[in-house]
């Protein structure tokens, strides 16, 4: 089974302001990105993230052959219990999901 | 019309040739924001900015004289990290040493787009207020006990000084966009294409290739398109990359949401026209019925002190949680006659594990900088000896990497207010000066 990591091109974390954070799954190939489009659920990032499925969106923007999934922080960015302040290393948990 | 960005964030710096390569056709508008919330609530809180003084002036040295000597209104967004009064105060004084060294002289217009609590509170009885998220709604006591709330501005003030003849602006906060976006507004240009063209321009040569927030970007606005060319010759944009910019650090990739409206990239289009340029179509700017501004506010939660530490014997690891139980234990009990229990929090944050070594920063804040200290010591000096079940270390758990082992970090804050205030006029936070320099 391949790691959702290994179909994309670039896959980055960052804050979208300090409240949220959005992920970007970037594929070389439009197969590679709608291969993963109908692998990957809402469910698989909830469980990765130990949120809640109701809060996460799944975008896809076609014109670059990617995905955008934003959630709203679990521990928005910089109180005390934040360890990634820039929310740019966020993405390991959803790079390893099993596609 | 040509604009262009210094840098994606004034005091990252930027290539000399490149800046001297744009200007040496007519550049008839120059920007560069200059802010920033992503390095988190501290440098609201504190009035410090994030950015170096040294590197900061450096910036403004190099691209100032050339800006007066085009005529090219320079316009810098988001002054001293965060945009506060003091950031705004920390910036202008840095412009005005430049300008006494180098004997420039120019008129000055300043933006300063704080608001006062009493603002916010009217706000939110008046049921003013928006939510940028359910989960960090807006309470009474949030606004209170905020230190400083600044409201980021959209165009509006931009084109009012610009329109006055401004060489140069400095703005409290303010949208990345409204920097670039405002002269091509005020120009007459189509407002969907000009926020789009900001949006993407303001982070510099982000969207070029290869990648670089120091470089200097191109912006050429026309009737029916814009276009972008990074003014390296050893960079080039493509359609890629443009495109996947306009992703980034946005919630949704097909809007971007403006005081004034929200730009729908639904059906732009992205041509690559030469090597090195990509033109761009098709971006719709729909204008809001509801006016918003957004409010920034950041609060104090305490003083920090912290110790790293390493841990490289993997049976120390494995009963890692148990030493932090015990630690927990004796520090609750050794200040119970000196410290309320809610007067201090200890945070371990981790890194690795018993595979490799077991990085820990002991994080305490406390209600005081010594409270802080004393918590920190306590838990510092008892992990490092520490007994556990099985401990054949029995020297020491901590590798200490410095001397002293605890750092006095200061105060702390967080984000108290971020968000959306409906408003009249959205020149209604900002205030003006006029200044000859």
């Amino acid at each position: 089974m391949k790691k959702l990591v290994d179909h994309t091109k670039i896959l980055r974390s960052k804050n979208a302001g300090p409240l949220f954070i959005t992920f970007d799954l970037i594929f070389a190939e439009k197969s590679a990105m709608e291969y993963v489009q109908s692998k990957l659920t809402k469910a698989q990032v909830a469980k990765a993230y130990g949120i809640d499925e109701g809060k996460i969106d799944i975008i896809s923007y076609e014109v670059v052959n990617s995905i955008k999934i934003t959630f709203p922080r679990q521990n928005i960015s910089g109180c005390l219990h934040d360890g990634d302040i820039y929310g740019c290393q966020m993405h390991m948990p959803l790079a390893n999901i099993e596609i | 019309m040509k604009i262009v960005a210094l840098c994606g964030l004034l005091g990252y710096g930027y290539s000399e040739e490149s800046l001297q390569a744009a200007f040496a056709e007519k550049v008839d508008f120059l920007g560069v924001d200059a802010g920033s919330t992503d390095p988190g609530p501290y440098y609201l809180g504190s009035g410090k900015s994030f950015t170096d003084r040294s590197a900061v002036k450096r910036d403004v040295a190099l691209a100032l004289p050339l800006a007066l000597a085009q005529k090219t209104p320079f316009i810098i967004g988001t002054a001293g990290g965060a945009g506060s009064r003091a950031h705004v105060a920390w910036l202008k004084e840095i412009i005005c040493e430049v300008s006494r060294e180098l004997g420039l002289h120019f008129k000055l217009g300043t933006i300063y787009s704080d608001v006062t609590k009493e603002y916010v509170l009217e706000k939110l009885e008046s049921g003013k207020i928006k939510n940028m998220s359910r989960h960090f709604p807006l309470t009474k006591t949030a606004i209170e006990k905020s230190e400083r709330i600044v409201s980021q501005v959209g165009i509006a003030p931009f084109i009012k000084l610009l329109s006055e003849g401004m060489d140069v602006i400095v703005s409290g906060r303010a949208c990345d966009t409204a920097i670039y976006a405002a002269p091509c507004v005020m120009k007459g240009y189509d407002a969907g294409l000009a926020f789009h063209m900001a949006k993407i321009m303001e982070c510099g040569a982000m969207c070029a290739e290869p990648v670089a927030a120091a470089d200097v970007m191109q912006g050429y606005m026309y009737d029916d398109h814009f276009e972008l060319c990074p003014a390296n010759p050893a960079r080039k944009c493509t359609v890629e990359r443009v495109a996947a910019h306009t992703l980034y650090e946005q919630s949704n990739p097909y809007l971007i949401f403006e005081p004034d409206g929200v730009c729908d990239l639904t059906n732009s289009k992205f041509t690559q026209k030469d090597a090195r340029t990509v033109s761009v179509t098709g971006s719709v700017f729909k204008e809001a019925e509801t006016k918003t501004l957004k409010l920034e506010g950041v609060r104090c939660s305490g003083y920090r002190t912290i110790s790293p530490a390493t841990i490289y014997d993997p049976l120390t690891i494995e009963k890692f949680p148990e030493i932090v139980e015990t630690v927990n234990a004796f520090v609750k009990e050794n200040t119970k006659k000196t410290l309320p229990a809610n007067s201090y929090t200890v945070n371990y944050k981790t890194s690795g594990g018993a595979e490799s070594s077991l990085g820990v920063i002991i994080d305490v804040v406390g209600k005081t900088q010594e409270i802080a200290d004393t918590v920190c010591a306590l838990v510092r000096s008892r992990m490092l000896h520490c007994d556990y079940t099985g401990r054949k270390s029995t020297a020491g758990n901590l590798a200490f990497p410095f001397s002293p082992s605890d750092i006095h970090v200061g105060a702390v804050y967080e984000f108290s207010v971020f968000h959306l205030a409906e408003v009249d006029s959205l020149l209604e936070t900002s205030e003006f000066t006029v200044e000859e320099v």
